[in-house]
């Protein structure tokens, strides 16, 4: 079993309140010196951003996992994971339809901009990304599975926007494939509180929003690979695969 | 006062749990964090909130709240109803906004002397 570092929640120029400095580039150039094998890139309410990551990560022996951050009816942040582009897309399209529509005051809130590789705008969502999409918490798992994805509640730990602080407990019924423990709590921390957790499997991405918080907490995998199957299995807790909170 | 005063005097839908109807009134609480409810909310309060997550209604329970009033016109998920009328609980339903619920109620709360 080989072990890799993964930080699995992360913000690009794409969401209001990430740096403009969060491009491709600078991205898979900080992960790449921090000595991450995987970053998952996962906007606010949209995945655009995801592809020309995942590009210029390509040759760099970095991989991509292409995500979300969802901000649900309840204001639940919870992030979902998939596989293949197609998915990828009908869930992003999904979301924007569903996106509460207030427009963008990039003034206020900051810029959205879609970026390619060679940091070229190619698009700037009219909508504000970090609104509520009207699914609730139940509808937006549903999906993501349906769709093959993965389902991991964000900063379960934080009063903003985590799913302890919005509807008081983690809802029994919900398929959580794992949590998120940011990196101001830990899962000891949580679980002593919570103990109701002791079951999920838990995660660690950094959030950043600038490019210094790149890897400032993330995941090791101990898999074979490092796969969609392998990551899939190590959230379940199959075959000796397993995931740490670093 | 009961629940069933709060449903005359202002209008109220009755979305579940009509069963508790006569549930005695103590006060209110207007929150839509749900933690926030479950760490301050005191039995025998009606809940305002916009939630209507199945969750609101878990918490109710626990905390032995009067009634839930959804605002705005929201209606409770169907896991909430469901449990709503299993134990008893009511879910009601108004089109005002928190602001407004929570001045009237204030108010015949002041009137009724619960205050």
């Amino acid at each position: 079993m080989k072990s890799y570092k993964a930080d699995m929640h992360l913000h690009t120029v794409l969401s209001p309140c990430g740096s403009l400095e969060m491009s491709p580039g600078n991205i898979v150039r900080e992960a790449v010196a921090r000595g991450l094998d995987m970053i998952a890139v996962t906007d606010h309410n949209s995945t655009l951003q995801c592809r020309s990551v995942q590009r210029v990560a390509e040759d760099q022996g970095l991989s991509v996992l292409c995500g979300v951050e969802v901000n649900t009816r309840e204001e639940v942040h919870c992030l979902a994971y998939f596989q293949w582009p197609d998915q990828l897309g009908e869930f992003d399209r999904l979301l924007y339809e569903r996106l509460a529509d207030i427009p963008n005051e990039p003034e206020r809130f900051g810029y959205q901009v879609v970026v390619d590789e060679h940091e070229q705008i190619m698009d700037q969502p009219r909508k504000l990304l970090i609104s509520a999409v009207d699914m609730s918490i139940e509808e937006v798992e549903q999906k993501v599975h349906e769709l093959g994805g993965l389902f991991v509640p964000a900063h379960i730990d934080r009063m903003r926007n985590g799913i302890i602080a919005q509807l008081g407990f983690v809802p029994p019924g919900l398929r959580c494939d794992a949590l998120e423990v940011s990196r101001h709590s830990s899962r000891q921390e949580l679980l002593g509180q919570h103990p109701y957790l002791e079951g999920y499997a838990f995660l660690r991405g950094s959030d950043a929003h600038f490019p210094k918080d790149v890897g400032a907490g993330y995941t090791e995998f101990h898999l074979e690979a490092l796969t969609w199957h392998e990551i899939r299995m190590a959230m379940h807790g199959l075959n000796q695969r397993k995931m740490e909170v670093r | 006062m009961i629940v069933s005063d709060l449903i005359k005097e202002f209008g109220l839908t009755t979305y579940s749990g009509e069963q508790g109807v006569d549930r005695k009134v103590t006060g209110g609480y207007a929150s839509d964090l749900l933690s926030d409810v479950m760490g301050h909310a005191r039995e025998g309060q009606v809940w305002i909130t916009l939630q209507t997550h199945k969750n609101v209604m878990a918490i109710a329970s626990l905390k032995d709240l009067a009634a839930v009033i959804l605002v705005k016109d929201n209606a409770p998920d169907e896991d909430a109803a469901r449990q709503s009328d299993e134990e008893g609980v009511p879910i009601l339903g108004t089109s005002r906004q928190t602001f407004e619920m929570v001045g009237e109620l204030y108010q015949a709360f002041r009137d009724h002397e619960i205050l």
